[in-house]
């Protein structure tokens, strides 16, 4: 293949992963934005994601198509009801304090891995995608008799890649829809501004913080059903979702949602297109490195405000 | 009295030690060598975490430096023990200074999430060049090359007493230091930092000459490791070790001099029995971390502290 149909079909890749990463960095950068809590956990809620995504689609049986749907609707709920049980259990209990809830969801990040790896097992296992047809696509060349298309070998795309794309917008939307012009949404952003003055307007913090949580995980959990037909359910797999979430959340600047999704795309892209082009510990480790001096140097990340 | 009291306590510490080594069956005497080289880590990540209040997520690359700083140069630089140990620690005490100087521009959760970055940089960069360093895999120091002037570090005897040594030394350093006016001035800062400044202390200063020494403390304990154990290994710069020491001075108790030495003892132990049980057994660390959080927050010793023995040093 030519350079050109190489890097469509990078950026296709690009595409798959920034639409699971912006769902899982939107869940760390909301818990982050109302709560004020850097939740070390979420890739481990990710990972529990897929694993349930397994377990339902095995337990339903039948087309994979039911098995996926069930997973779909039913797995994000679980893990968010599991997510807002630990908030209750333990978040609350130390007051949110930022040093120790650190502490505290390193904890749950070891407790919840662990279990999985005791319960589950060490195999990866895969879930069928419900549909998974080959497209080729075309691409066009000025060769000697002018502007031609042509159907270049292994330039193409699945549909279940399009549709995991096509459903990540789609949720951000929603997520969009009920952030800004729903109830809801403004009980979370008066949280968010001034803890005790919504609680002081009658806002049930405590509450708003719990569904805050769960949400955060759920949505986590919904970027891991979608993922896990292309990537197979393992217990570890919760590290790297994490790591590209916080760079994700700090590029695009703390408790910034807007920020979140462009930082979401631009590292998800690069991400795909480098690692197809060049060794993919390389992409890491420049990675990790710069996000260190954006944080050394830009604090409040590239698209967020200087805090108060 | 307090001065007589604390040195009393210390002696005591490693008068036990000793006697441990004629008391304990040949796995615990095993066990307690590798415990007294991990309680240097935790010494070291004390004096920053529980001392002066900076949680660091990324200390495994002090202790991974102090490892690869003298593994490396005994393989492939053809150096003897001594003159390695040096080149690690000094490794460990260079980078120490270079991640200071970058992360301690930052404060709360972003120092946390900085100096996790640097460490897994770190971390990726020995798997990058694995050629020498063979990643995950790690490389054996020869039995051969471990000796220091004619003795031999291998024999269960030289093991345990090398590192009670370097123990020793660095845990009455430390039980100094806190207490010398640096250790006090370190001390204000962590109770509040805005005050430490406005008495006049240069307190960006400071933070750095803890974190230093804190590195240091870390690149002696991983080039011990290598010394005594004759491993070394991408392993001990993964995240789990920065985590450990964090866990081990949690559960001993922040900010008390012998509290490190409980923590990383209380752990290894309930480490060692429940991996008898299950190969899960960082459930044990995850379920202590935050059982600790939520009930103890001071650890063993600081409760000891606060309930009964107050002037615990």
């Amino acid at each position: 293949m030519d350079f050109g149909p190489h890097l469509m079909l990078a950026s296709i890749e690009g595409a798959v992963i920034s639409a699971i990463l912006v769902l899982t960095a939107m869940g760390l950068s909301i818990v982050f934005g109302v709560m004020r809590v850097v939740n070390v956990a979420h890739g481990e809620f990710f990972m529990l994601g897929a694993v349930f995504a397994w377990a339902v689609s095995t337990m339903i049986g039948g087309h994979a198509a039911f098995g996926f749907v069930a997973a779909l609707l039913i797995v994000p709920v679980l893990v968010g009801c599991i997510a807002s049980g630990v908030d209750q259990l333990i978040l609350k209990r130390i007051d949110y304090d930022v040093d120790r809830t650190i502490v505290a969801t390193i904890g749950i990040l070891y407790i919840v891995q662990q279990s999985t790896l005791m319960l589950y097992g060490p195999e990866a296992r895969p879930v069928e995608p419900p549909f998974n047809t080959r497209l080729a696509l075309p691409w066009f060349e000025f060769g000697a008799d002018g502007f031609q298309m042509i159907w270049p070998w292994g330039l193409s795309v699945t549909t279940y890649k399009l549709f995991v794309i096509f459903a990540a917008i789609s949720v951000l939307g929603v997520l969009w829809f009920v952030l800004t012009r729903t109830k809801i949404g403004l009980i979370m952003r008066a949280t968010q501004q001034d803890r005790e003055m919504a609680q002081a307007f009658g806002v049930p913090v405590n509450r708003v913080y719990s569904w805050v949580f769960g949400l955060g995980a759920g949505l986590a959990a919904l970027g891991a059903v979608l993922v896990v037909p292309i990537q197979q359910a393992h217990y570890l797999m919760g590290g790297d979702p994490l790591l590209l979430a916080f760079i994700v959340v700090i590029i695009g600047g703390l408790g910034s949602l807007p920020g979140t999704v462009i930082a979401a795309v631009l590292i998800g892209m690069s991400d795909g297109i480098i690692s197809v082009f060049f060794s993919p510990t390389l992409a890491k480790i420049i990675a990790t490195f710069l996000v260190a001096m954006v944080l050394v140097f830009r604090p409040q990340g590239l698209m967020g405000r200087v805090a108060a | 009295m307090v001065v007589f009291r604390s040195a009393a306590l210390h002696s005591c510490v490693l008068l036990a030690l000793v006697a441990l080594f004629f008391v304990l069956p040949a796995y615990h005497v095993g066990a307690f060598s590798r415990i007294m080289v991990l309680a240097i880590y935790a010494i070291g990540y004390n004096l920053l975490f529980g001392y002066t209040g900076l949680l660091s997520l990324g200390h495994a690359m002090f202790f991974a430096a102090g490892m690869y700083g003298f593994g490396l140069s005994m393989n492939f630089g053809g150096l003897t023990v001594l003159p390695a140990f040096a080149v690690g620690v000094t490794a460990a005490g260079l980078l120490s200074v270079a991640v200071g100087f970058l992360a301690l521009r930052t404060i709360g959760v972003a120092f946390m999430i900085v100096t996790l970055m640097f460490a897994q940089t770190f971390y990726l960069v020995i798997l990058y060049f694995g050629e020498y360093t063979r990643g995950d895999e790690g490389f054996i120091i020869q039995q051969a090359q471990r000796s220091i002037a004619g003795i031999d570090l291998t024999t269960e005897t030289a093991r345990y007493f090398t590192a009670f040594i370097l123990f020793a030394i660095c845990f009455l350093a430390m039980a100094r230091l806190v207490q010398s006016p640096f250790g006090k001035r370190l001390v204000a800062i962590r109770e509040n930092e805005e005050r430490a400044r406005m008495l006049g202390y240069d307190v960006g200063r400071l933070k750095l000459a803890a974190l230093v020494v804190s590195g240091l403390f870390s690149g002696v304990a991983g080039a011990a490791y290598a010394m005594l154990f004759g491993y070394v290994g991408a392993s001990f710069a993964a995240v789990h070790y920065s985590i450990f020491p964090l866990l081990w001075v949690l559960l001993g108790g922040a900010g008390t001099t012998v509290g490190p030495l409980i923590g990383v003892i209380f752990m290894f132990y309930l480490i060692d029995v429940s991996s008898s049980f299950t190969n899960a057994y960082m459930l044990v660390a995850g379920i202590a971390l935050v059982l600790l959080t939520l009930f103890a927050p001071q650890g063993i010793a600081g409760t000891l502290r606060k309930r009964a023995v107050s002037w615990l040093p």
